[in-house]
């Protein structure tokens, strides 16, 4: 409850003064987004990591519950991998006009990362519930953080030969200045606050399912 | 030395069904073929030249797809797999022995595809031999531990695209990297430490996709 509390507080605090505080950047009138988009693919990022080190734990010690923590930390960044792409294209749009920019590192690695947790859903629902599906998915997470930053150089690369970057598109943002940082610091700590109360919310509800669903069989 | 002779032991089975069976060889290579010709069909005159090599990458990932969806066909219709975890050897022997053999099934099929490849649309270089030979092992590597994911699933055949396709991105651009560039070096060396990291990974992870 307070983990929601401090998330609403900071992204109210944190937008606020990016739309009123912070004066706006000359030739890029949705700059603000930055604040948006920015803690949102970093918020990703980290639930993926998290989902990442469950699975490790629970490879490591066999232990059964961290199969639940695990999938719903995979749960919270697909969330938030989608948010990531529809405030990248919306920056798109109005930085460089196009909704979609193959260019753009940042959106074509969060594609790829997209396509690859969403298979995760398919591949848990379709193996049967137990101790092995939890080592599969949990193998699977393992192989998703490895393959970010193999995925970022693969992208890096391909910028040469396969997707050039255009001339025009240089998104060099203003120079990081005191403020500017203090309030990218602000909605970045709201966004992990988000996820966080998301995440254990999300959880409980999963645990109370699964409770449920051992009642109900021994019921029958 | 006995995990290597249960490698070979196990390599030299797949390699002995296939030569009685001939089930997964002839398909692939039939297919690599077929998907060339289509692709000839589907790209502009103007742009083939460099475009052609793109679609090589493209038909040899698929290849290597059909194959996979096969490759613990026989484990499953006939339970051996449960046979080979039960048996004293080092589960990741299992990987290495099923990664060998699509390693041999994809040189085979490749065997087929460069050369036509080189008759129908453009010349094959070096480095596009060395970039096929290394992507093999990536593309083996993962796809014998996604195979026996997707073999124990309930959607099999539709569950491995879905978990193979997202996960060789990075091998596709080392590889049309290093068939285009003008510097293939740094593209073969991506593909070996794509190799490196993704073979490590598999081979410590494969005993949790195999066992309870």
């Amino acid at each position: 409850m307070w983990l929601a509390a401090a998330a609403a507080t900071l992204l109210v605090a944190g937008l606020g003064l990016a739309l009123f505080w912070i004066p706006e950047v000359e030739g890029d009138p949705a700059f603000p987004i930055f604040y948006l988009h920015v803690p949102v693919a970093l918020t990703a990022y980290a639930c993926f990591g998290w989902a990442a080190w469950k699975a490790l734990r629970l490879l490591w010690t066999r232990e059964g519950s961290y199969d639940l923590e695990s999938y719903t930390a995979v749960h919270m960044g697909v969330i938030f991998a989608i948010l990531t792409l529809v405030t990248g294209s919306i920056w798109a749009k109005y930085t460089w006009g196009q909704w979609w920019v193959w260019s753009s590192r940042q959106l074509v690695l969060f594609l790829v990362l997209f396509l690859f947790y969403s298979a995760y859903f398919m591949l848990r629902y379709s193996v049967e519930p137990g101790p092995r599906r939890a080592n599969m998915a949990a193998v699977y997470a393992l192989f998703g953080i490895v393959l970010l930053p193999v995925s970022f150089l693969a992208i890096r690369l391909a910028e040469d030969v396969i997707h050039p970057p255009p001339v025009v598109v240089t998104r060099e943002g203003p120079q990081i200045t005191d403020e500017l940082m203090l309030v990218f610091v602000v909605c970045l700590a709201g966004m992990l606050a988000l996820a966080a109360a998301l995440y254990t919310n999300e959880l409980a509800g999963k645990r109370l399912d699964g409770r449920l669903r051992e009642l109900r069989e021994s019921l029958q | 030395m006995t995990y290597f002779a249960d490698v070979v032991t196990l390599a030299r089975k797949d390699l002995l069904l296939e030569l009685r069976s001939r089930d997964t060889v002839p398909a692939m290579v039939l297919f690599v073929i077929a998907a060339l010709v289509v692709f000839s069909f589907s790209v502009p005159a103007d742009v083939e030249e460099r475009a052609s090599y793109g679609l090589l990458w493209i038909g040899l990932v698929f290849t290597a797809l059909l194959g996979l969806t096969r490759a613990f066909a026989a484990e499953r219709e006939q339970r051996v797999l449960d046979g080979l975890v039960l048996a004293p050897c080092d589960r990741s022997a299992i990987w290495l022995g099923k990664g060998i053999a699509v390693v041999a099934f994809l040189l085979l099929a490749e065997a087929v595809a460069l050369p036509a490849f080189h008759l129908f649309f453009e010349p094959v270089g070096w480095e596009l031999v060395a970039g096929v030979l290394l992507a093999d092992v990536g593309l083996a590597s993962v796809g014998a531990l996604l195979a026996a994911m997707a073999a124990a699933s309930r959607t099999r055949e539709l569950l491995l695209p879905l978990l193979f396709l997202p996960l060789v991105i990075p091998v596709v651009v080392g590889g049309v990297g290093a068939s285009l560039a003008e510097d293939p070096g740094r593209y073969l060396a991506f593909l070996g430490l794509y190799d490196a990291v993704f073979a490590i990974l598999s081979w410590a992870t494969f005993e949790y996709v195999v066992t309870e």
